[in-house]
């Protein structure tokens, strides 16, 4: 078990730089979750911090080492890959014996720590098959029991769940996470999945572009994100932005307005919202934090808008309404009857607003 | 396949592999043919009225005797067999060390060094043996098996470099990069996984070095003198022909004779060849 730090970690391909200064604190124990869109650099991390990538400036330790030289087979680390990598000529028992038997361990201690995880995964019955023999979920076994044997310091996942159908992720996603409590060792986890993000990790790091977003909480992230690519990026519907104009108005009451709707800043907004008073601000509201609105809603909270499209999900359905130019996507009870082109009034959730610069897009 | 329409089958697809399955296995029928006919037989004119060349009622086999007895053809046989094997051994060897980096490690020019190595093997052995004749000759290497197992790999390594890299390039890179965090090396990691899951590549460029050393003629015919150091293709042609006079039926017999081996590995190793050839590592 080991934390893992890495300090003003750099890596250039020839004309791109991939990873920008990330500086990262992984605990001891902790389970963090890179996540990004492609090419945010979360994989190059990840294999930074195994050893297959070269350092170009900074420094990654691993306990209290400094392991930017060190080989990957000195680096105590064990790996998961997209496409389990598993060598396709060995049986499931010599797959997970491979790396034991590199570092030399006695045949008994190899069969012991072979056979009490395959009981954890519940591969004993295909200790002898060969991997091509296995199905898709016994392969990402497989791949995991390979990692755990090695009891290393650190695991690292790039993707492991994203060749298995939507079923078995979910099933698998709940397995790794009962898997990481049971075992107690620090992980790293690379994913473009945000739900993969949110439900697994202790905590989450945002990824774009090659610099590092936000590290925090999963609902830290979902619910204060630092910009607005966060605010975008987490969240399924994703969050809507509409662009506003700050006005105050009688005596100290702040407004939003924009094309089609109109909304009031609520008062423990209004000390950060007052000084762009004249000027524009990108508006977010998370479809959740949107509902029918009611008599009882304050009017600063209401607006209008046109139902475009209605998707019903079964839980809740999902209104792709237009208010003014803007599209606004509203979730919204399922018992709710309402039908394409319906006019409608919606409330939005005012201590749920987020508001961000419009040119920075940093949050407010 | 539509259904009805069995014509187009026998046009578009029987019809062809007949044919090209004649052009093909007439040769060897040939020298079957050849091989057991009587020389009262082989010289009869064309125009003779008895005149048949597709069969023989007297098969015999004089001619193999003639071979195996009055001719060197044992020791050509094990002088190709010795030859091939050990240029073979060497290519590959040499082959897959150079296709793995070629094709794994990230050095300078590797790409171009990859180019270059498979222009080498474009370049024709008929210019090439002029200037290695030389260097034989420099090196007091002539009429010696050695000139033969030292200058077959200037074309059997490009050649093996070449299949072997693109075999490499075909298995999936996180396999070694697993390995290598499991606690290999990079050579235990090749020498562990990469290798074992290449096989068929290798057995597949071994077959083909072995088959093109095996058949080699023209470094064969220049590089080697005596009688007694010939392989079967030089000795074969050069021995049985005698000023413009064939011995038909020894001839044929030494080459049918000396095709038995390479038929054998093919045979032998034919499955593995074709997983080779269609390079399919399934993880």
């Amino acid at each position: 078990m080991a934390q893992v730090l890495i300090r003003n970690l750099n890596k250039m391909y020839d004309e791109v730089h991939a990873v920008k200064d990330v500086n990262l604190e992984i605990r001891d124990k902790e389970f963090m979750v890179f996540v990004g869109p492609s090419g945010c650099g979360k994989t190059t991390t990840l294999r930074m911090i195994a050893g297959l990538e070269t350092i170009n400036s900074g420094q990654i330790l691993i306990g209290d080492t400094v392991v930017n030289d060190l080989p990957p087979m000195d680096r105590d680390i064990a790996m998961v890959f997209q496409n389990y990598a598993l060598y396709p000529h060995m049986t499931v028992y010599d797959n997970m014996a491979f790396g034991l038997k590199m570092r030399k361990f006695e045949k008994a201690e190899i069969r012991r720590r072979v056979q009490d995880a395959a009981e954890i995964l519940d591969i004993q019955h295909y200790l002898n098959r060969k991997p091509r023999q296995l199905s898709g979920g016994q392969r990402q076994r497989v791949a995991l029991g390979r990692a755990i044997v090695r009891h290393p310091q650190v695991f690292l996942f790039d993707e492991p769940l994203s060749n298995l159908d939507a079923k078995l992720r979910v099933q698998m996603r709940a397995e790794l996470k009962k898997l990481h409590v049971r075992l107690g060792t620090t992980a790293v986890y690379v994913t473009h999945d945000q739900v993969e993000a949110m439900t697994l990790g202790d905590r989450v790091v945002v990824m774009r572009d090659g610099w590092v977003q936000q590290v925090g909480e999963p609902l830290e992230l979902y619910h204060q994100p630092a910009n607005r690519f966060v605010a975008g990026f987490l969240g399924s519907p994703a969050m809507n932005f509409a662009t506003m104009r700050v006005s105050a108005e009688q005596g100290d009451e702040l407004w939003v307005a924009g094309d089609g709707l109109r909304l009031q800043v609520p008062a423990y907004l209004a000390d950060r919202i007052g000084p762009y008073a004249g000027k524009a601000l990108t508006l977010g509201i998370r479809p959740e934090d949107l509902r029918l609105a009611t008599d009882g809603d304050p009017p600063g909270s209401v607006f209008e808008a046109v139902v475009e499209l209605v998707e019903q999900l079964g839980s809740e359905t999902l209104l792709d309404t237009r208010a003014g130019r803007e599209t606004i996507v509203a979730a919204v009870e399922a018992t709710s009857r309402i039908r394409m082109r319906d006019r409608l009034q919606l409330a939005a959730n005012p201590n749920r607003l987020h508001f961000f610069d419009t040119a920075t897009e940093t949050a407010v | 396949m539509i259904e009805g329409a069995a014509w187009r089958k026998w046009v578009f697809v029987n019809i062809p592999i007949i044919l090209f399955v004649f052009v093909l296995l007439f040769p060897f029928y040939w020298m079957v043919i050849t091989t057991v006919r009587p020389d009262a037989e082989l010289y009869r004119p064309w125009n003779a009225p008895n005149y048949n060349p597709f069969w023989t009622w007297q098969p015999t086999l004089e001619h193999i005797q003639y071979l195996l007895e009055e001719t060197l053809f044992g020791t050509w046989m094990l002088n190709t067999m010795i030859i091939a094997l050990t240029s073979t051994v060497i290519s590959l060897v040499c082959g897959v060390f150079a296709g793995y980096a070629l094709a794994r490690l990230n050095f300078p020019f590797a790409g171009s060094l990859g180019t270059g190595i498979f222009v080498t093997y474009l370049v024709p052995q008929t210019l090439l043996f002029i200037p290695l004749s030389d260097i034989i000759r420099n090196f007091r290497l002539g009429d010696s098996p050695w000139a033969l197992i030292l200058t077959y790999p200037t074309f059997l390594i490009p050649f093996c470099t070449w299949l072997m890299m693109g075999y490499f390039k075909a298995i999936p890179k996180e396999l070694e990069e697993c390995a290598r965090i499991d606690g290999a090396s990079r050579f235990k990691a090749m020498l562990y996984i990469i290798l074992p899951i290449a096989v068929p590549g290798i057995l597949s460029a071994g077959i083909f070095a072995f088959t093109l050393s095996w058949n080699e003629f023209i470094y064969a015919l220049v590089f080697l003198a005596s009688p007694e150091q010939k392989t079967v293709p030089v000795g074969v042609t050069s021995e049985l022909i005698r000023g413009d006079v064939f011995f038909w039926g020894p001839l044929m017999a030494g080459a049918l004779l000396g095709s038995i081996p390479v038929a054998l590995v093919y045979s032998f190793f034919v499955e593995h060849y074709v997983a080779g050839m269609t390079g399919a590592v399934k993880g």
